[in-house]
């Protein structure tokens, strides 16, 4: 309480007094914050893969190597796992190489018990003896109650930004209320997550889908790998997928969708193996394994399944994918029709472009014939997410699917934020189909992620209504107002994407550009190359745009990947999982515990 | 082009193809630039005593295109071997020292060659030179004018896989 009777000097000792008790009391009792230290990264010379701190689902397949990098060749590798010898530990004989590189690979063990490892590595050169130790962890965490399906939905690039982006288009905003929250914002869990690969800060979309995929990080354009120094694109460490687990241990059925190239990274990343994304002709034809076959396969890329003698096709061998799946038994459906005539066979490949199907707003908005050319019957996302989980959902031992909304991040690449936007929330709309579904049983578990971020945000509101153009014409803080996107047909995409007020939607990184803040007839590339040089692209803004000069290196004709944290919402069996900050590779433990699989099972 | 330019090449031809013929000693064609050698692959003076170049529109290139692949256009199909004239816009080649580059419809905003994840559009026409050339106007549209050639074909080197190429013999800025 004040007391008028005490001078202001005696209000200040009696402060510093307070002060000195509570810095006394707080060193007696501990009550520190203390931080922990840590050393700039660099870069050992025993590589173990898989990585310190890498974590594993018992029972979960992979390759174990190590390459050491020595002047003169190493003369002996020693690998102790809890203090056995590893050959022992994991009944298999290494094959060891000395070299300048020396190499030490174990392939296709597993951890037979939940618990705590530690790999100690002691290597001999000529100039002594180098160790290194790193520490695994194959968490014991059981689910009561498991689901029997899980749904991964990969809004490629679809940043928190992004996210916003969709639901002030499709759900419009009041008084500063939302009308609505996104079908994908209306779960029940949130979770923050960390994009980075073990190599790069920055992620792409192959590295990214993998840590979701296996549980470990990868490297850049790699997939279901630990990258190794060679060369060769197919010879790295391998770890097991959840394709080939939910198949191996349960024999649940599997499928991935997506308005990509089917082979394009982040499907290709639920199944395949290999450090090049850009393996697209092997990843088709690994499709086709029944290690990790999928049941249901639809989206784009068929000219990755044609022989090279049919016109269209990027093959470089005469296999025909297509017929090769059709001998297995998979109806075949190349557009929007022959899916619908499908209806819900056993198992089923819808390839509906030769290249990425096109976008959302070209598709069905526009309907624009110089964009779409003869492809004119693609279906949507949401006809290939109901028609996958009907054929799924057959298999009474459950599934696995992973949908993936692909051009979110392909029109955020070229700064068309609109098409990235009704892509966004194309995807939203198939995850309402997929709450449907799991509403009905409460056994699915649905989880909405991005695989990394873009760098685009909200400044305001853009309009010329007062003949200000450009800069000039970004509205913002009060000026900004509110857009006017109308959805009077009710279909959650608004009706027309290029209103009189729109939103200003700026990027944190791109390359020289025109900027005309209008909706773009046709995608039109920012930037082109020439000379080894991205330039603005005087197509992108004909009615004239401001020259934006670029802030990241010329090599780039394209905005990029930010290393932005994005986020994950959950619902259903085990979304209880995904709650704070996590680490990517811990959306496929979430996976894995929600539907309580166990490595060391072998379906019957 | 404007018609001082065309006459300007016209004469620079006209003293370049007896140079070619009697030097062939190569220093002329390590500085070519795109324009400055109109005439590369065939000799120089068939546009004038050959047939005349058929239009062609990079819409026209095929008629049917699904999942299952694309049908070359009764057009295309047609002017299969005979001189035709495309526009479009010059793609960055792999290498500066190939003597083929890719012609697009619009311009390329990845150089697929060296990106990972980027492919060619299938609308593409493979434009092939008697030899490299070093000033590649990327950004503004040419006309390339030359023999038309279909069907599947993998070059040795790269491995770049093309369907509809045209042997040009004359390459010139778009109006």
């Amino acid at each position: 309480m004040y007391n008028p009777k005490m001078s202001v000097l005696c209000l200040s000792r009696c402060f510093r007094l307070v002060v000195a008790l509570l810095v006394v009391a707080s060193l007696m009792s501990g009550v520190t914050v203390s931080y922990a230290a840590y050393r700039a990264p660099e870069v050992p010379n025993i590589n173990i893969m898989p990585i310190d701190r890498a974590k594993f689902l018992v029972g979960q397949k992979f390759d174990f190597a190590i390459e050491v990098k020595s002047d003169t060749p190493a003369s002996a590798i020693e690998v102790l796992v809890n203090g056995k010898k590893a050959e022992t530990f994991f009944g298999k004989q290494a094959v060891v190489k000395f070299d300048n590189m020396s190499t030490y690979r174990i392939n296709e063990v597993a951890f037979p018990q939940t618990s705590k490892v530690t790999v100690a590595v002691t290597v001999k050169t000529e100039k002594g003896t180098e160790k290194r130790t790193v520490n695994y962890e194959v968490p014991a965490d059981k689910i009561k109650k498991p689901a029997k399906n899980v749904i991964l939905f990969v809004g490629d690039g679809m940043s928190l930004q992004a996210r916003q982006m969709a639901r002030i288009l499709s759900k419009g905003i009041t008084e500063g209320k939302y009308n609505d929250l996104l079908e994908m914002e209306k779960m029940s869990n949130l979770a923050l997550i960390t994009t980075s690969g073990n190599d790069s800060l920055v992620t792409d979309s192959a590295n990214s889908a993998s840590a979701y995929a296996t549980g470990h990080k990868s490297t850049v354009n790699a997939m279901g790998v630990y990258a190794d120094s060679t060369k060769d694109p197919f010879d790295d460490p391998k770890v097991e997928n959840i394709i080939e687990l939910v198949k191996r241990t349960r024999g649940m059925s599997a499928g991935i969708v997506s308005t990509a190239n089917i082979t394009d990274a982040t499907p290709a990343a639920m199944l395949a193996h290999t450090r090049k994304r850009s393996e697209q002709n092997f990843i088709a034809q690994e499709m086709l394994n029944p290690l990790h076959r999928p049941d249901v396969i639809l989206g784009g890329g068929s000219r990755h399944f044609l022989p090279k003698s049919v016109p269209g096709s990027k093959r470089s061998d005469e296999r025909n994918i297509i017929e090769e799946f059709k001998e297995l038994g998979y109806p075949i459906a190349t557009n929007k029709t022959q899916l619908k005539q499908a209806g819900t066979p056993d198992k089923l490949l819808g390839l509906f472009q030769l290249d990425n199907m096109d976008v959302y707003v070209d598709r069905e908005v526009t309907k624009n014939p110089a964009v779409l050319g003869k492809f004119t019957d693609q279906p949507t996302l949401m006809d290939m997410t109901k028609t996958a989980i009907n054929v799924l959902s057959k298999n009474q031992k459950g599934f696995f699917l992973m949908v993936e909304g692909a051009s979110i991040d392909k029109q955020l690449h070229a700064m068309d934020w609109q098409r990235a936007t009704y892509d966004t929330i194309e995807m939203d709309k198939a995850v309402g189909i997929a709450k449907e579904f799991a509403k009905k049983n409460g056994d699915t578990l649905i989880i909405v992620v991005a695989d990394h971020a873009h760098g685009a945000s909200i400044t305001g509101t853009y309009h010329e209504k007062d003949g200000k153009t450009g800069r000039e014409a970004v509205r913002i803080y009060a000026d900004a107002g509110w857009p006017t996107f109308a959805d009077a047909d009710g279909d959650g995409f608004p009706d027309n994407p290029n209103p009189d007020v729109t939103l200003a939607v700026q990027f944190a990184n791109h390359p020289d550009y025109y900027e005309n803040e209008k909706f773009l007839d046709v995608p039109t590339s920012p930037a082109i190359m020439a000379d080894g040089k991205a330039i603005a692209n005087t197509k992108r803004a004909p009615q004239g745009g401001d020259l934006k000069v670029g802030n990241i290196p010329a090599s780039d004709p394209s905005e990029v990947h930010s290393a932005d944290d994005v986020p994950l919402t959950a619902e259903g069996p085990g979304a209880d999982y995904f709650k704070g900050i996590m680490d990517n590779t811990e959306v496929f433990h979430g996976i894995v515990r929600a539907l309580g699989l166990d490595g060391r099972n072998e379906k019957k | 082009m404007n018609k001082l330019t065309s006459r300007v090449i016209i004469a620079m031809m006209l003293i370049w193809v007896p140079l070619n013929w009697l030097g062939q000693d190569g220093t002329i064609r390590n500085e070519s630039s795109l324009f400055c050698t109109p005439a590369q692959a065939a000799p120089a003076w068939l546009p004038w005593f050959g047939e005349e170049a058929a239009p062609l529109e990079f819409s026209e290139l095929y008629s049917g295109a699904s999942a299952l692949g694309l049908e070359f256009s009764p057009k295309l199909e047609s002017l299969k071997g005979k001189k035709v004239r495309i526009s479009g816009f010059m793609a960055p080649p792999l290498k500066p020292t190939l003597n083929f580059f890719v012609l697009t419809k619009v311009p390329m905003a990845i150089c697929p060659f060296c990106s990972t994840d980027a492919d060619w559009p299938d609308d593409i026409v493979l434009i092939k030179l008697s030899e490299a050339v070093t000033a590649l106007p990327f950004d503004r549209p040419i006309t390339v004018t030359g023999q038309l050639e279909l069907g599947y074909q993998m070059d040795e080197e790269t491995g770049f896989v093309s369907l509809v190429r045209i042997v040009a013999d004359n390459i010139e800025e778009a109006n």
